[in-house]
């Protein structure tokens, strides 16, 4: 345990990605195979299962530790991290300190699961009382289940391929999918030779960069294939082994939440994966997120959700065909064979998202200014001789989003944020004028710079006017425009809307509160944008 | 009447008529420490410990100062006033405050380790006791400093070894000098950045025993600071002025930099918990020593640290101040400008 807490120590600290990637492969290098794997799981996403709720953990350190609850809410309040918070609260080790893998640390924790809470109790203070501070932060986010830690899939797969001799694609492709660590030895994972087959493994995506600059730079029109960009989920949808599976973007195994899928297992051939968007749409029109918002989080879909927003497949790229990887070949070959495929199918859940024809840069652009009315939120751009690659890359993949929809609006709130921002107010609500009250409609975490951050930190804390909880209500001064990608009717909101990926796009010093748009102005934008 | 009352020119004892670290100007301040939170400009005159005084005159100018030593007694009307170590920094004191039996202490900033540079800590009998509490939270435990300077040691020859130098944020009073010990023990390669440099002259010129250590200068050519040890007071950090030690790694010492979240926000490669004030079980003991039946709680984590207090029972209450180091102030943006007239700024609130 102690290795992986000094990793995580350091790749919690370390501001560049070279020395990211040396922690990592010098990780990879010395822990021994049941670490690795685990490692590896938890840094994608999989963790062990919660054995305990996490207000169990903040009773017992306040117990050991003999401090009063509201104390122990101040000091969380002020780190900004429970698992941090209980760290550095606990009494210092008592017994001698103990160093217990990590893979044994997790059997255990697996092993307690179904134990009474006495005997969860006992292990757990026993554990903490065996470590120093940072084996304990570790400990309490494998008990708390949000390993958030700062490291791409891209420098995974970069460290791991100075130790394992596989290509890093190979290595991507390998570590993604459905495989449970618990049951998986580093040699079935990397070994060169691979042991069993998972027929549910999806490929690791390519990822487009934002275009910055002017488009024309890309050169001539001919070689570029234009689509929309739509506003779902990211997906893969793979037919293998008689079998369906629906993977998104996070890596999240969805398919049993999309039982429109299921309809296609017949009629799929065998040995394809396609690369798309989950969807919601009716006769090919995409339905806002809100929609498909309304699917995501739900166990029991109803006829009702099923009718309302049916799920669809936009597909846009050919991945495997008969078994074979077809990402090496050139974009239009299998853009050619994917045509041909969802055509012959003629399913409706299953559409091609369309290629936008287009002459000129200036064509381009103005077709663009009509991505809103197509339920998309800008222009992808695929140079047609380009393979499909391992994720994000400069080069040959470009997402040129539509201008977002912005309003002025003066801050209200704030709270402390959490992690690197923890003890400083970064996180804002905003309000418009509603007559001369003010309504509260959004609110935003990102946007401003580091420094910015602190400007407000600094205003927060001179002009907060109550105290609730973690909540400061602020003297209504700063202005600021807020951009965000949609906007939906919200019986849950005061302000009657729900606004998608709100975030603030820059403070306007050059404005006074008064200034500030009002809730009229959100309802016509509701009328023209949010239907 | 208290003895001691809190005005909005700073803590004021109407009957020796004398002001303890005011923050406007008064006809007489009994000055703390040489912070510029506590030390302030446009007073008539001053009293402060025999080390504070050089460094009073360095931060307020010509100014009138009267020193003495610790323990020793003086009389203003009829209040007999003395004052005794803090532990905080060089010559930074306690005020005891005595009329009619009753004995009042001010802590002024305090930490109750010994550092080896600043003075031991005397817990002072008395009634009541006025306690700061920037660090008063149970979040805040301190390693012995041997401890924290064998990790900054190992830290520098870490990156001696990878061709780095080492950057070290400290405050330029206080911080940066027991830094300065913890590196010479490593390195002969020191340098300071002007405020530092300033102060470190300003005390070697008062007689101290200081580690050399050369003043950065434009002229300086880049590989002189090849692993070497730089140490910088926090307006310098990550500004231009750093580009010519590169390649470098930045440690950043603070009693903040106990939080995780502070570390990675000032985006620093080691943060070093090393502080000049109290801890929680610091700040509780020093309380607990001075047998006090009232504590007033100022800056830091007042409203926190009173309420424990009184739940131990201890009677306390908080008292709003204008001192720095506070919770809701200890981070300030800087900019660049502001690194070449440091020394008169206000860098001390950790």
């Amino acid at each position: 345990m102690k290795a992986f807490a000094e990793l995580i120590v350091e790749l919690g600290t370390s501001t560049k990605t070279n020395e990211k990637l040396d922690a990592l492969s010098h990780y990879f290098d010395s822990a021994d195979d049941a670490d690795k794997v685990w490692v590896i799981a938890l840094f994608s996403g999989r963790r062990p299962k919660r054995v305990i709720s996490s207000s169990f953990l903040q009773l017992w350190c306040m117990e050991t530790a003999n401090l009063p609850a509201w104390l122990f809410e101040e000091c969380y309040h002020t780190v900004g991290d429970l698992g941090e918070t209980i760290a550095l609260l606990l009494p210092p080790p008592q017994q001698q300190l103990s160093n217990t893998s990590l893979s044994l640390i997790i059997n255990k924790l697996v092993e307690i699961e179904k134990q009474e809470e006495a005997a969860k109790k006992e292990f757990i203070v026993n554990t903490w009382m065996q470590m120093d501070k940072d084996e304990r932060f570790v400990f309490n986010k494998l008990l708390t289940g949000n390993f958030r830690i700062g490291v791409s899939q891209k420098t995974i797969v970069n460290a791991l391929s100075k130790t394992v001799k596989l290509e890093p694609s190979v290595i991507a492709h390998r570590i993604s999918g459905n495989w449970d660590p618990a049951a998986t030895s580093f040699a079935d994972l990397l070994g060169e030779q691979q042991q069993s087959i998972d027929y549910s493994k999806p490929y690791p995506f390519y990822l487009a960069y934002a275009l910055q600059e002017d488009v024309s730079l890309l050169g001539d029109e001919a070689d570029w294939q234009a689509e929309w960009k739509w506003d779902g989920i990211r997906g893969q949808l793979i037919k293998r082994n008689g079998e369906i599976f629906v993977w998104s973007r996070g890596e999240e195994l969805m398919t049993e939440k999309f039982p429109e899928y299921h309809a296609m297992k017949e009629l799929l051939p065998e040995g394809l994966v396609l690369d798309g968007e989950i969807i919601p749409s009716i006769e090919s029109k995409p339905l806002p997120f809100a929609l498909l918002q309304t699917r995501i989080g739900r166990k029991n879909i109803t006829k009702k959700n099923l009718q309302e927003a049916p799920i669809t497949f936009f597909s846009y790229d050919l991945l495997e065909y008969n078994g074979d990887d077809y990402r090496e070949q050139p974009l239009y070959k299998r853009r050619e064979l994917l045509e041909q495929i969802v055509t012959s199918m003629n399913h409706p859940a299953l559409l091609l998202s369309p290629v936008i024809n287009f002459s000129s840069w200036e064509q381009l652009a103005h077709i663009r200014n009509s991505s809103r009315d197509m339920g998309a939120e800008g222009i992808m751009l695929k140079r047609k001789n380009s393979t499909y690659q391992v994720g994000r890359k400069v080069g040959d993949w470009w997402k040129w989003k539509i201008d977002p929809l912005v309003i002025d609006a003066v801050m209200i709130y704030a709270q402390k944020g959490h992690g690197r921002r923890s003890n400083l107010y970064t996180d804002y609500t905003f309000a418009v004028k509603d007559g001369d009250k003010l309504v509260s409609f959004a609110k935003a975490y990102s946007g401003l710079t580091d420094k910015e951050f602190a400007e407000v930190d600094s205003f927060v804390k001179r002009n907060s006017i109550e105290k609730f909880g973690p909540v400061r209500t602020v003297k209504p001064e700063l202005v600021f425009e807020i951009a965000f990608e949609g906007i939906a009717a919200s019986n849950r909101h005061k302000s009657g809307v729900a606004l998608r990926f709100p975030r603030i796009n820059r403070w306007r010093k050059d404005k006074k509160p008064d200034e500030i748009n009002t809730i009229e102005d959100l309802k016509k934008m509701l009328e023209v944008y949010g239907k | 009447m208290q003895l001691i009352e809190f005005t909005d020119r700073g803590l004021y004892c109407r009957t020796g008529n004398f002001y303890i670290d005011p923050w406007k100007p008064v006809d007489k301040a009994i000055i703390t420490h040489a912070h510029s939170d506590h030390a302030r400009f446009g007073s008539t005159s001053y009293l402060c410990h025999t080390h504070t005084g050089p460094l009073l005159k360095l931060r307020l100018g010509d100014i009138t100062v009267q020193s003495v030593e610790w323990n020793e007694k003086v009389s203003m009307n009829n209040v007999t006033v003395s004052l005794h170590p803090a532990g905080h920094i060089i010559g930074s004191s306690q005020v005891r405050v005595e009329y009619n039996g009753e004995v009042w202490v001010i802590s002024g900033d305090y930490k109750t380790e010994n550092d080896g540079i600043s003075g031991m800590f005397e817990p002072v009998n008395c009634n009541t006791f006025i306690s700061e509490s920037t660090f008063g939270l149970p979040i805040y435990n301190w390693k012995p400093q041997t401890e924290i300077f064998e990790n900054m040691q190992q830290w520098i020859k870490a990156n001696q070894q990878s061709g780095k130098a080492s950057v070290i944020i400290a405050y330029s009073l206080g911080k940066a000098q027991r830094v300065l010990k913890c590196a010479a023990a490593v390195t002969d390669k020191l340098f300071a950045h002007g405020a530092i440099w300033n102060v470190h002259q300003a005390l070697v010129n008062a007689g101290w025993d200081l580690p050399k250590i050369e003043r950065v200068t434009p002229e300086m050519p880049k590989d002189k600071f090849k692993q070497a040890v730089i140490i910088a007071p926090p307006s310098a950090d990550g500004t231009s002025w750093m580009k010519k030690f590169s390649p470098y790694s930045t440690g950043i010492c603070s009693g903040w930099m106990q939080v995780r979240g502070n570390v990675r926000r000032r985006n620093a490669d080691a943060g070093f918990a090393l502080s000049d004030h109290a801890d929680w079980n610091g700040l509780l003991s020093a309380v607990k020593a001075t047998g006090a039946e009232k504590v007033f709680v100022t800056h830091g984590f007042q409203a926190a640290f009173s309420r424990y207090l009184n739940e131990i029972g201890i009677e306390a209450a908080e008292v709003k101040t204008e001192f720095g180091g506070e919770e809701e102030e200890q981070e300030k943006p800087s900019t660049n400008e502001e690194q070449d007239k440091e020394i008169n700024t206000a860098d001390d609130n950790e």
